[in-house]
Formats: C-alpha cells, structure tokens, sequence
C-alpha cells in the first residue's frame, strides 16, 4: 500500500457507498442481501450502469469507422475510457494500454503473442503454487507448443508467499515470472517489487495477474516494476466482458498481432499485410464498446470517492471477519499471510463448502464455495474446497455478524 | 442487516427437506467408504463446479451381478450421502437394476417424477430402496446441487460401462 492510501481519513461513510450500488437494495430469499462474493464479481454502481445505458441509448455508433456524428462521439468516449485506465494505474502512454474481453483473455494475450515468438524448449516460467487457472492454463499450452517448462513457487502455511521463495527458483533459464499480484483465495499480497527486481536480474519478464491487485491496492504499474500488468474489468465494479492488458510499448511494439480483422490493420492487400500500431494492433474486430466505456464510468466512479479510507474500511471490515470468525468452533481460517487484503478464505469441521454456500443463501448471504479456479492451491492446503468471504468498499461490520449467525445456523443443521 | 434477525430466523422448510436425517447421518457416517477388493471396474466422477470427487469401484459377476460396491471421495453432504446410500442399495442388484435406479435417481432429483412414480419403473424388491433414495429429491429446490446428488450415479454408470472418467458437465 502506498502513502497515499494508508492516510485514510476515518470514518468512512459506508451507508452512502451502498445507495450508490441499486442492488444491495434488494432481498434474497426474503432477508436483505448480504453480497460477500465481489472477488468473483462486484455489484455495480448507478454511474456504471447510467453511463451504459447512455452509450447505447443515446451516443451507439461503430467506433474507429463512421465519418458521422455519432461514430465519432462513440469513438470518443471510447477512447476517453482508455484515457481515464491509463490515468488510474499511470502508465506511460496510451499506446499500452489494450481492451481485451477480460483478464483471462488478456493472459492468452501474452502467452499466445509473446510467449509463441519469445520462448523456446529450456526456457523456463515461473507461477505460484496459488495461481488462478486462467494464470496456469495458458502457459501450459505454451509449454505444450514450445517446450519450455512451468517451475512453481510454493506457499507457506499462513499463505505466504515471501521473496526468498522467488529466489530459490527464479534463475537463469528464467524467462516470464507470471503471478498473481493479489491471491484470490488466500488475500496474500505478493511483494512485487521485489519479484521485479530478481525476475529483471536473470533478463527475465514479470507479468501481473491484477484482477484482485486493481480492487484492493493502489496499481501504479511503473512503480511495480512490472513488464505486463492485467486485470478484468466486473471485479472493478464495472461490467462484464472487458479487461486490460498494459505491457510496456516495447514489449508490444515487438510482439506479433493476437487475431486478425478489422481495425487492426495498416493497409491489406492479398500480398502482405500491415499492422496498426498498438493499442490497435490488439484491438480486432469491433471491440465491446459499451463495455469499455463503462469501465471508464466505473474508474470515475472510484476517483470520486476516498480510496484511502474505503482501503482502510475493507481493512477492518477483514480484521473483524477474521476475530469473528476465528472464534467459531471447529472453524480454521485459511490465508493469514501479514498484510493481506480483504479476501478470507475458511474450512469447518463437518460442514462441507457447498453445504455452507446453499445453507447460508437462505439467510441471504452470499459467499463462494469451492477450488476456486485454483485447483493446485487446493491440494497443497490439502483440502478439496474452501468458503471465501470477500470484502468490497460497500460491505459493513453488520453483515460479518450475519455471516457469522449464518454460519452458526448452519452448524446447527448440519451438525 | 440486522444479525440478531437471521440468528432468530426459523429454518426455511427446504433446507429442511433437504437436510433430512437420513441424509446427515449417511454423509456424516457414509457406508461402504472404501476400495471394493478384487474390483472389476472403476471410475473416477468429478464436479468441476465445486472440484468434488468420488471414485466408484465394483465386482461385477460373469453373470452380471453387483457383488460389491463402495466409493471413496470427498464432497459435500449430499454427494456423500448419496454415494453412501447408492453402495446400500445396489449391492447384490444387477447392473441392469442399477441403471434403472440411475434413472429412477435421476428423475427424482430433477423433479421429473416423485417416488410413487418411480417406483413402478424398477423391480418391486427396490421399493424399500426407493423410499430411502426419495430423499435426495430435496435437491429440486436448489437446482446447483442437483449435480452433487446424481454424481456418484453418474461414475457408477461409467464404471458398469467400462469408461474411467465422468464429468457432471457433459
């Protein structure tokens, strides 16, 4: 966390965060909702979905092609969303900053462009053992076309992940460190800076999964240290089907086109043809628009509140879920790494995730239940699934006691 | 949100239903939780939603009876349990039974037919069994746990198929 956000000016007014978000309104099963799973995919707030709306209802055009009114506004506002991302993580330049469909997209990005002309057999990545799959998958395929192998850092017992355990595997055949830069599963924020330097030191690149690092920590991607930064856009409070992908110009400059269609072109003719720049290099096809301008609404969104103190009110908020439910019996807390952000994973004796997750939807609470996408942490924790309680700006202490009276009730059911 | 509500909120009766103690006590204490020694097939099933497993073994007889049948996995209650109950009620049936019980299992946990129904599609034998298995239909009220229920089904088919690997995605 930077000096910026731990200045946090208390109290945080969590009551007018939720009247910007029309869905905490609602009930579930007749009780209020208590939403606890915004790490799979936050609510989101009017001004997202009044700027979407807008876009179709009253600027919709094609963008990059109509010499026409519309497409031109359509284009703007577009554009002026990819402005307003690369003001919020400062990057460098327009240029690196890449719509892609999402996070995921964003990793095969990489790996199906960089990764296909870069790396060859010997060469070596290295993951963590808490990856997500989408941080797993893609680079097994790449293995798989080119031969290089996947080395992974493990996880100590509290969910750590320390530098020393970078260093005992980054080495010289090291070419891409790929890691998440928040663990979705254990919170554990990884000390990145530090991976930068030993992954720079072998001539190696770092890309960042930040789809929970752009949620809970301030992201200046220059600062990081960081080769490639990539995040999704509907865990950010903005919608579905858009992420990004920043990578340095360079890197981009250098690596081959992803798909090939419209608006990524120079010129075509059927004997050659040339690329556009980047972003557009990246860009084919008709990309999603609204989608891209309502992330653009959901940045304004967080600039316009106290980042600083929503940072230390998700803070508590994880504080006082850990106390709370520590003290329930037969329940162990899974991730205590120091510093982690406001992601609580736990198990319960005799009371299986699932059975959890649909006992507790019936006090209105919603929690995640299962591997979540990240199977091979799974096995080291030695478990088979857990429950994850995840915090975002608009939840309150009240609902950590409804999660808590909910788990209760559902050790009395199944117990 | 008051939590002094929810801790005061009466149990809603389909958790009831599905909770049922029939059901607890076989996923607390599943029955036949083991390798079936000297087993002619086995299969793997897995729930890629949750990333529950449970691998079915059987002794099939040259004449096509189920000698022995157990499991071993981890899941959820309902998983469990139903592993546990369909090891109880299978045992010494023939493969053929066992799958009209898949589908009796099937149907009852979809909603397409209750046990009354059933029961006039299996041998009369499998009545007592059909009670038992009824259940699991607690599931139709929460349409994402149907796929726990009928998993272990699913691996005993591919098992009795000669197949070593289901999904409940397919």
């Amino acid at each position: 966390m930077n000096k910026a956000m731990t200045a946090a000016q208390l109290p945080f007014d969590v009551a007018k965060i939720r009247a910007d978000f029309p869905i905490l309104a609602r009930e579930v099963h007749g009780k209020p909702l208590v939403y606890l799973d915004s790490a799979a995919s936050a609510q989101k707030p009017k001004l997202v979905l009044d700027t979407i709306a807008r876009a179709y209802g009253h600027d919709y055009a094609n963008v990059h092609r109509g010499a026409y009114y519309l497409s031109e506004t359509s284009t703007a506002a577009y554009e002026a969303a990819r402005e307003k991302i690369r003001a919020f993580i400062n990057a460098g330049s327009l240029k690196e900053v890449i719509f892609t469909k999402g996070a995921t997209e964003a990793i095969n990005l990489v790996a199906a462009t960089w990764g296909r002309t870069f790396l060859k057999a010997g060469d070596e990545i290295v993951l963590t053992a808490a990856e997500h799959h989408s941080n797993i998958v893609p680079w097994q395929l790449l293995r798989d076309a080119v031969g290089c192998e996947l080395k992974i850092v493990p996880v100590a017992p509290d969910g750590s992940i320390g530098i020393e355990a970078f260093a005992n595997v980054i080495g010289p055949k090291t070419k891409l460190v790929a890691v998440a830069h928040v663990s979705n599963v254990l919170g554990t924020v990884l000390p990145v800076q530090a991976i930068a330097e030993l992954a720079h030191g072998v001539g190696a690149k770092l890309l960042l999964d930040g789809c929970q690092g752009i949620v809970h920590e301030h992201v200046d991607v220059r600062a990081l240290g960081c080769d490639f930064y990539v995040f999704s856009g509907h865990k950010l409070y903005g919608p579905t089907g858009i992420g990004i992908l920043w990578a340095r110009a360079e890197l981009l400059e250098a690596m081959p086109p992803y798909q090939g269609g419209g608006d990524m072109i120079d010129t075509v003719t059927f004997a050659k043809t040339t690329w556009a720049p980047p972003p557009a290099k990246f860009e084919a096809g008709t990309p999603p628009i609204a989608e891209a301008i309502g992330l653009g609404a959901a940045v304004d969104y967080l600039n316009s509140i106290d980042r600083a103190a929503a940072s230390a009110h998700e803070h508590a908020l994880l504080r006082y879920a850990m106390s709370s439910l520590s003290q329930i019996p037969g329940l162990r807390l899974i991730g205590t790494a120091p510093g982690k952000a406001a992601v609580q994973s736990f198990v319960m004796d005799g009371a299986h995730p699932h059975d959890l997750a649909t006992i507790l939807d019936r006090s209105g609470v919603c929690v995640r239940a299962g591997h979540h996408c990240a199977q091979p942490l799974m096995d080291v924790l030695g478990v088979s699934a857990t429950t994850r309680a995840s915090f975002a700006i608009y939840n309150t202490m009240a609902e950590v006691d409804a999660l808590v009276a909910a788990l209760r009730k559902a050790q009395e059911v199944l117990l | 949100v008051s939590a002094s509500a929810i801790q005061t909120a009466p149990l809603t009766d389909d958790l009831r239903t599905l909770y049922q103690d029939i059901i607890l006590d076989h996923g607390k204490s599943p029955r036949n939780l083991r390798v079936v020694e000297h087993h002619t097939c086995k299969a793997q099933g897995n729930n890629p939603m949750c990333g529950d497993r449970v691998t079915v073994t059987a002794r099939v007889s040259d004449t096509g009876v189920l000698e022995d049948l157990a499991f071993e996995g981890k899941g959820c209650a309902i998983s469990i349990a139903s592993a546990s109950m369909m090891s109880e009620a299978l045992a010494g049936q023939s493969a053929a039974t066992a799958k009209q019980l898949f589908d009796a299992v099937h149907d009852l946990c979809t909603g397409k037919a209750d046990a009354d129904k059933v029961k006039t599609a299996v041998p009369a034998t499998l009545g007592d069994s059909i009670d038992k298995l009824a259940a699991l239909s607690g599931v139709r009220q929460f349409p994402v746990r149907v796929k726990c229920a009928t998993l272990p089904w699913h691996a005993l088919m591919s098992c009795l198929d000669g197949k070593t690997q289901t999904t409940t995605e397919k």
